[in-house]
């Protein structure tokens, strides 16, 4: 019957109110206490080097898009998301131009010829970095001091500064907690304060964007495997980027597993790896490719994970 | 007591205080008409018992089927047959319906009368008498009661569950009988011990209704058989598996029916039905309707007969408020859209609902992030993505793989997914596809 103007739709009609972009652009405001603390101790050119790679990685997708004449969908932030955790996830001096270089690899190479939004395998900001560390490994290793000199540091060596667990791996020399917790240390740009991440992954935790099954498993793997390795747990859980990944990376809905169970093996995982690789690897930090390896088999890990359905019961009464 | 639950589910809007506020009235007075479909349960239609032309009683059966699985339907009205011929229904395909014109003297059939011997009746019997009065399942799904009390050979009940969850956001029609009926339902409760032979009942209440459970509790005490079982408050906590296994801790097995865990679920309401037709010899043509939404000028519960237009119902609740977007028969989880409100109130309507713009707006699905809500959220433990990913790309048989069959489309997931999709209309497509496969095979 024309003319009546209802809308017939399948059920449900009732939804609930959170959307991608609002979860997205919730990601964005979790990021901002790690962002601050960024400026605060590296100074304005940390705040440049996200406007100028969360800039290129919109700019990427918009126009990728453009290009293929399909829909631009820049407004679901996830553009925003990627971009700004790469610049987190960088050095305070590396060059702009190689910093818009990593998102523009992230968004074209890592998320656009996957499908874009969705049907990326690998964490594109992950990716960025790891196109970074390859290309650039001088620039990328390059660290310096926050605003805020670090006393307990001997001449180490006067000239360039080195992350806390690149002191621990080369020089034997432990960064005190309280540095690491506030993040007056060398490092990237937003993944030296431990407790802005942290007051971040609460925010995200309250409005239920992320669970705590891949944070605690990656987190709690990373403190196990150390202390067993005579490790000091509470230096590996603090120092270097297991705090933004775990809550930030790790949990990339898109790059990691759906099911549950699936989630807890994929930060074992993660934990597992990123210990190896500090222990055992060439780099002093192990997370981004623990991630990305992790990421690879999402799939896999997805398939054998699947929750007992209901009702999935011997017929015997 | 700690209130009992399920794994999954989500947490709605309930928007329910509008209508549960207020006390249930009966429609004055009754419509002009009615349409009385011939298949309002499932099962086999009926057929016609009366021809164009005909008087008809109130109570009067006008319809019926000498299959096993069937419901008979009653005249509402007393009046003349003036037609009969497929009609619109709520569910959204044309129904052979018998239509009522009524000669305003509500004149009841003679077989309506009170039963004086109620408390000396066999199993058997009140199971014929459930028949012959044509009751459904009053929660949705009408499913005839008679058909749910007979145990398949070679099983039995052990327990009896009343369900009065009344989960779905906006309903209330349930809440307002279980505080002014109480006495009825437990009555009701009763009856179905005798017609099953068991001796254990639970009516399962959700926590949002400590009136419905002070009352239902009250009327049940004394009687050692019958208690009652606060429920947590989510979404779909009154679906008949998620209810037997919050309070049994008993999985119906998969493609199975509750009579593979021993029990018998039965909503409140039917059980109030089945009281009153024993009782009164009165058969199904009334049932309370919630109306609601923003576009209703009165929402309340409704006493109405069967075969009532959606039209005077909103007549009969002070019309429109505003222009409604969307027009539901049922709840907002799993009801079903109107493209017209001249279909009339059926056994399975528990609520017609009126949406403005904003409760009803459309939403457009964006790409899937994987984001897994979906996964938690499922009643079913399914994994909706796949299924509906699957029956978007056609791939049938490997949506059958991961279980679509199962889907019971509560429409947790679609309503949690932040992406919008349209999930649970993918899993239908899917499980419509699988079962005419399933169809085709066996006709070759």
């Amino acid at each position: 019957m024309d003319g009546t103007g209802l809308i017939v739709s399948s059920s449900p009609h009732q939804r609930a109110a959170v959307s991608t972009p609002v979860i997205m652009s919730d990601v964005v405001l979790a990021l901002m206490p790690a962002a601050l603390a960024g400026v605060w101790f590296f100074g304005l050119r940390a705040l440049a080097m996200m406007v100028v790679c969360v800039a290129a990685a919109v700019g990427t997708e918009a126009g990728l898009e453009r290009l293929m004449g399909k829909p631009v969908t820049v407004g679901d932030y996830s553009a925003v998301v990627a971009g700004l955790l790469l610049a987190l996830v960088v050095p305070p001096d590396l060059p702009l131009w190689i910093g818009a270089a990593g998102a523009v690899f992230a968004m074209a190479i890592a998320k656009f010829i996957f499908g874009g939004l969705g049907q990326n395998i690998f964490n594109p900001a992950l990716i960025g970095r790891a196109a970074l560390l390859a290309s650039w490994p001088v620039f990328m290793t390059r660290w310096r001091w926050p605003v805020f000199q670090a006393p307990w540091i001997p001449a180490f060596d006067a000239v360039s500064s080195a992350t806390p667990l690149a002191l621990w791996k080369l020089g034997g020399i432990k960064t005190p907690y309280l540095n690491l917790f506030l993040g007056n240390v060398a490092g990237s740009i937003g993944e030296t304060s431990a407790v802005a991440i942290l007051v971040g992954a609460v925010y995200l935790l309250w409005r239920g964007h992320i669970s705590l099954r891949i944070p605690v498993s990656f987190i709690g793997t990373v403190a196990v495997l150390a202390g067993l390795f005579h490790q000091d747990p509470l230096f590996h859980v603090l120092a270097g980027g297991l705090l933004i990944g775990a809550f930030f990376m790790a949990t990339d809905y898109v790059t990691s597993p759906v099911t549950p169970k699936g989630q807890i093996v994929f930060g074992i995982g993660c934990g597992v790896l990123t210990v190896f690789i500090r222990l055992y690897g060439g780099y002093p930090e192990g997370v981004c490719y623990a991630i990305l390896i992790m990421n690879a088999a999402t799939a896999l890990i997805d398939r054998y994970t699947v929750p007992r359905k209901f009702g999935e019961v011997k017929k015997v009464a | 007591m700690i209130a009992k639950t399920f794994r999954g589910g989500i947490h709605a809007h309930y928007n329910k205080e509008a209508a549960a506020a207020k006390p249930t009235r009966k429609m004055l007075p009754p419509p002009a008409r009615v349409v009385i479909p011939l298949h309002q349960h499932t099962g086999a239609p009926c057929d016609p018992l009366v021809k164009v032309g005909d008087e008809v009683k109130v109570g009067q059966k006008i319809g019926d089927s000498s299959a096993r699985l069937t419901a008979p339907v009653h005249a509402s009205l007393s009046g003349k047959v003036v037609a009969i011929s497929p009609q619109p229904q709520s569910g959204g395909r044309d129904v052979v319906s018998i239509v009522i014109e009524s000669d305003s003297k509500e004149a009841l059939d003679e077989h309506v009368e009170p039963r004086r011997d109620a408390d000396d009746l066999s199993a058997d019997e009140i199971r014929a008498i459930v028949r012959e009065a044509g009751i459904v399942g009053l929660g949705g799904a009408a499913f005839p009661t008679y058909f749910k009390l007979t145990p398949p050979p070679g099983k039995s009940f052990d327990t009896v569950i009343l369900n009065g969850a009344e989960c779905e956001p906006y309903l209330s029609a349930d809440h307002r009988l279980m505080v002014e009926r109480p006495g009825d339902v437990i009555d009701g409760a009763r009856l179905l011990l005798r017609a099953t032979g068991v001796e254990r009942a639970y009516v399962g209440i959700e926590e949002n209704k400590p009136d419905a459970i002070e009352a239902i509790a009250k009327a049940a005490d004394g009687d050692g058989r019958i208690s009652v079982v606060p429920l947590r408050v989510k979404y779909p906590q009154g679906a008949e598996k998620q209810l037997i296994w919050a309070i049994l801790r008993r999985e119906v097995p998969s493609g199975g029916l509750p009579v593979d865990v021993g029990a018998v679920v039965s909503n409140v309401g039917t059980a109030a039905a089945v009281k009153d037709a024993v009782f009164s010899g009165m058969p199904l043509v009334e049932r309370v309707v919630t109306v609601a939404g923003s576009c209703i000028r009165e929402p309340q519960n409704l006493l109405v007969k069967v075969g009532t237009l959606v039209t005077d119902l909103i007549e009969a609740c002070g019309g429109y408020s505003a222009p409604p977007s969307k027009v539901i028969i049922g709840g907002p989880m799993m009801g079903v859209a109107q493209f017209t409100t001249d279909i009339p109130v059926t056994k399975g309507t528990s609520g017609v609902l009126l949406l403005g713009r904003d409760e009803a707006a459309p939403t457009e699905p964006m790409p899937c992030v994987r984001c897994g809500k979906c996964v938690e959220a499922c009643s079913m433990r399914l994994m909706p993505l796949w299924i509906a990913n699957y029956a978007e790309a056609g791939r049938f048989d490997d949506a059958e793989r991961v279980n679509a069959l199962d889907c019971i489309e509560c429409g947790c997931c679609s309503f949690i997914c932040p992406s919008r999709r349209r999930l649970v209309q993918s899993v239908r497509l899917a499980k419509f596809e699988i079962m005419a496969k399933r169809r085709r095979a066996q006709a070759k």
